[in-house]
Formats: C-alpha cells, sequence, structure tokens
C-alpha cells in the first residue's frame, strides 16, 4: 500500500466535492472489497474518502417498494422484516455474505459497485426489477441494474458518481422469489455458480411470470431466457423444472478457475437455477422456506 | 501521508498519527500497543483480528484504522474486568477451548459478540457465529462446548 490522503465525508455532497472527476479519488463504504484488492495488487488512488458516516445513506424504506441506502449493510437486510416477506430473494442473497463480521461492514451500495459477477445481491436485484440512484454534481440518474454492470469489476457509472440508493419496486401478488448458489461451505465463501429466481403466478398456481438469473456464470450476472420461457406457462411440475435446468446450462457462459471447471459449472447452472425456481414458486404459493435458501450442511457438530 | 487522530479503544483514548491506508490491526498492534489482537492471514479470512466497533465483530485487518475514528473499539482486552476473567474466558480455560490460541483472541471476540445477541445459542447458532473464525488446533469441538459453558453461566 501507498502514500494515501484519507477523508471522512459525512454528507454526500462533502464526498461528491472531494471525489473531483474521480481521476486520483475513490469512495470506500465498509472496505471489505476495496481493502483486499488493494492488498492484491490493485493499488489505492491518491485520496480514499471513507462514506460510512454519511447518515442520509443508511436508510432502509419499505412503504412504496424498496428503497435502500447504499450504506445498508447485508445484516440489516437479512433480518429485515419486509425484505424477507416481499422481497425474499435478497435476503437470501444477504444472509450468506462472508461471515458476521462480513455482514456487518459489508452495504449494498459496495456489493453492487464492486460488480462482481460472483457477488450475492446482483441476481436477487435483478430478478426483483432493481434499479441504482447515481449522484455527481451534475445530479442524479437511475440506471437499471442489469445496465450498471459491463463486465467483472467494472461499471457504466462515471469516475466521480456515488450510488446514493438501490430500488426495488412493489413485486405482484402471487409473487415468490429465491436465491440459492452452490457452495462448498457457508461462511467465506465465494458462489461457486448461483441462480435467482422470481416468479408469479395466477390463481390457478400457473407460473405467469419469471425471471431467473445466473450468477458467476457469465463476465456480468446474466439472465436466462432459455430457463424463464421453460418454466412460463406450467405449474412449476418436474418436467418444467428439467426445461429450466437445460435452459439454464444452455445459458451459461462459465469459465474454468480454481473454484470449478467450465463443465461443472455449466451442470450445476442447471441444478441451481432448477431449485431457485422450485423455491420461489413454493414461496409464490405461500409456503414457508426458511432463508437463506441455500441449506447449511453442517458438519463435525458430532452428532 | 500522517493524520492525526485519536482511537477509543477499550474505553481509552489513544492519539495516533496514521497513514491514510493503515489498517486497524496495525494501528492497534504498533501504534496502541495492545497486541492482543492478532494479524493472522491479513487477508479477511481466518477472523484472528476479530474486534468489535460500536459492539459489532469486524475483522480489523480490512478495515482502515481511520474509519474507526469516531467509533468505540473493543479488543480482547477489554473483554476481562481487569484482572478478572470474563464467564466466557473462564470457559475457554476450563473447556480446553485454547491450544496455541492464536485464534482465541479472535474466536472470543466473536462469542462474546454472539451471546450478547443470542444470551442462549445452540451448538450450530454457535458454529455459524464462528465461521469467520479459523482455529488450525482444536476442532472446533472445544471451542462450541466453551461457548455453550459460558451461556449456561449467564442464562
Ligand atoms: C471475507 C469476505 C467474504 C465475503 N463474502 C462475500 C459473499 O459471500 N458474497 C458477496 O457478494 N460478497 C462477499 N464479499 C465482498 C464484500 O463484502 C461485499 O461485496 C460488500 O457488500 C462490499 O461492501 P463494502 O461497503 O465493504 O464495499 P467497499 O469495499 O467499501 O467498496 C467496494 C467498491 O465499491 C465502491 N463503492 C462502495 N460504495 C460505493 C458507493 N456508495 N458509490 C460508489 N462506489 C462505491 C468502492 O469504491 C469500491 O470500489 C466478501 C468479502 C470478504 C472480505
Ligand atoms: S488477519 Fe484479519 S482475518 Fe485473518
Ligand atoms: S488454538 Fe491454535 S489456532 Fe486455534
Amino acid at each position: 500500500m501507498g502514500n494515501v490522503a484519507f477523508h471522512t465525508a459525512t454528507t454526500v455532497d462533502e464526498a461528491l466535492a472531494l471525489l473531483g472527476d474521480g481521476s486520483d479519488a475513490r469512495v470506500v463504504a465498509g472496505g471489505s472489497d476495496l481493502i483486499v484488492q488493494a492488498r492484491h495488487g490493485k493499488s489505492l488512488p491518491g485520496t480514499v474518502i471513507a462514506i460510512h458516516r454519511i447518515a442520509a445513506l443508511d436508510h432502509l424504506e419499505s412503504a412504496d417498494g424498496l428503497t435502500l441506502g447504499a450504506l445498508t449493510s447485508h445484516a440489516t437486510i437479512a433480518a429485515d422484516a419486509a425484505v424477507r416477506a416481499t422481497w425474499t430473494a435478497l435476503a437470501d442473497a444477504s444472509a450468506l455474505v462472508g461471515s458476521h463480521a462480513t455482514r456487518n461492514v459489508g452495504t449494498i451500495g459496495g456489493n453492487v459497485m464492486n460488480a462482481s459477477p460472483a457477488m450475492e445481491t446482483g441476481g436477487p436485484l435483478i430478478v426483483l426489477g432493481a434499479s441504482v440512484t447515481l449522484r455527481s454534481a451534475a445530479g442524479d440518474r437511475e440506471v437499471a441494474i442489469e445496465e450498471l454492470w459491463t463486465g467483472p469489476g467494472t461499471t457504466s457509472a462515471r469516475p466521480g458518481e456515488i450510488c446514493v440508493a438501490v430500488s426495488v419496486p412493489t413485486q405482484p401478488a402471487n409473487t415468490g422469489s429465491a436465491y440459492v448458489r452452490l457452495e462448498y461451505r457457508r461462511a467465506m465463501e465465494i458462489a461457486i455458480v448461483g441462480a435467482s429466481a422470481c416468479v408469479t403466478l395466477d390463481d390457478n398456481g400457473i407460473v405467469t411470470d419469471a425471471k431467473i438469473a445466473l450468477t458467476a456464470l457469465a463476465p456480468t450476472i446474466i439472465r436466462s431466457p432459455g430457463a424463464e420461457v421453460a418454466i412460463v406457462g406450467s405449474d412449476g411440475n418436474d418436467d418444467a423444472l428439467a426445461a429450466v435446468a437445460a435452459g439454464a446450462s444452455a445459458d451459461a457462459k462459465p469459465i474454468s478457475d480454481l473454484r470449478a471447471n467450465e463443465d461443472y459449472r455449466r451442470a450445476m447452472a442447471g441444478v441451481i437455477a432448477k431449485r431457485a425456481v422450485a423455491v420461489a414458486a413454493q414461496r409464490a404459493r405461500g409456503e414457508e422456506f426458511p432463508i437463506p435458501a441455500t441449506p447449511v450442511f453442517m458438519k463435525g457438530s458430532g452428532r | 501521508m500522517k493524520h492525526a487522530a485519536t482511537l477509543t479503544i477499550n474505553g481509552m483514548a489513544y492519539p495516533v498519527e496514521l497513514d491514510g491506508d493503515t489498517t486497524l490491526v496495525r494501528a492497534i498492534r504498533d501504534d496502541v500497543g495492545l497486541t492482543g489482537t492478532k494479524e493472522g492471514c491479513d487477508d479477511c479470512e481466518c477472523g484472528a483480528c476479530m474486534v468489535l466497533i460500536d459492539g459489532r465483530p469486524v475483522n480489523s485487518c480490512t478495515y482502515f484504522a481511520l474509519q474507526a475514528v469516531g467509533s468505540e473499539v473493543t479488543t480482547v482486552e477489554g473483554l476481562a474486568d481487569g484482572e478478572t476473567l470474563s464467564n466466557l474466558q473462564s470457559a475457554f480455560l476450563d473447556q480446553g477451548g485454547v491450544q496455541c490460541g492464536f485464534c482465541t483472541p479472535g474466536m472470543l471476540v466473536s462469542a462474546h459478540a454472539l451471546l450478547r445477541e443470542n444470551a442462549n445459542p445452540t451448538e450450530e447458532e454457535i458454529r455459524l457465529a464462528l465461521g469467520g473464525n479459523l482455529c488450525r488446533c482444536t476442532g472446533y469441538a472445544k471451542i462450541a462446548s466453551a461457548v455453550m459453558q459460558a451461556a449456561k453461566a449467564s442464562v
């Protein structure tokens, strides 16, 4: 690490002024991505602007759609009753992030702006139709979450912009959502692959609308049109779920790395997508399913 | 670039001069001189550096020291009451939850935070709460029993 100037902003205007054109400055919220990356050779800019004391960015409102201030922590999201009831896939995701400590410091703004294709909240935000509000000296602009990510670690945000909020619309009646990840262990894990689903049912239990997204299966988190057409119009029976799996595996564009090879990722894309759709449909029918929807396989407890 | 600042640790104010990118664990150990907090991986994986910031566990290797200005930091040294160990610390001794001891400060800090939130946790809840704390010696069973013992002692 190097010779870095550090400022703590207490208002968004102050942070924007310090950020300037963003060419040699960067904001830090929780620091759980930025500091790890700095240690792994991605050098820090000349100026780091801490935004974690900006009280105006730490809020969660759920009366008319969900609005999360950029500083909302994963711990807050995972525990919030309204998020768990209505935007359940997001609760599934935040509940899986890192450890207790990571969920305390890690923020939704940092998660989306870090733009990892393996990050947890991205798939849920896509299937729930979220957008982010980016602020600069020129004012606010709203960007659909799918248009925010341009590649691994890159966004369409301009260098002088700060994410102030993430917004998720109200969901239709009889809608359920879920995020499921394939993991080798529960804590401090990165998704091998992940899948998010949001499905809406009619009064006869037929799927009228479905959005399905794949995590860690392409350079950015992507929708899976093949999985979506496979489930719409069905009642979620086994044949439809098998078609979901085939569609997700076909849409995946996985890589091989030290966590899994391409073939395994592609095969698991289908398995995990199918599970996410099944849980989302169960929740849409009003049936309880634990949060997070990824089960814990607790080993070594001695009984 | 040095920044003059004050860190509040275990209720004491420590004036320090820190680089912008100094991590909290380095400031606690090198500048303040409290060496209970350990630096294991220095990569946010092992939990040896766990401290409480305003009561919540945080990996101090992955937090800028200057981010903690204005917060109350609690390190493992802050868990005992002077020379008197907390129930949790005594339980680690009773149950043999300590071998080499390197993970112990982080385990104690995470378990302390758990017990304040949930006075009567199940073994699974304990294992999940300590999921960010690695131990290479004990195999975790005795650590889990120590936390159970402490929970029973304070219920
Ligand atoms: C041990 C460990 C485990 C983890 N596990 C997971 C996991 O399971 N799933 C997962 O998804 N992530 C995981 N992460 C990554 C990380 O914790 C999350 O992405 C977290 O939400 C990042 O938030 P932060 O506030 O700490 O980000 P920071 O590190 O503060 O910021 C990340 C990036 O976003 C930028 N940024 C932050 N806030 C804003 C803003 N408001 N406007 C503009 N730019 C901004 C920063 O400049 C930086 O480039 C893990 C990290 C660690 C260290
Ligand atoms: S030293 Fe901080 S987690 Fe290992
Ligand atoms: S006692 Fe040695 S690492 Fe835990």
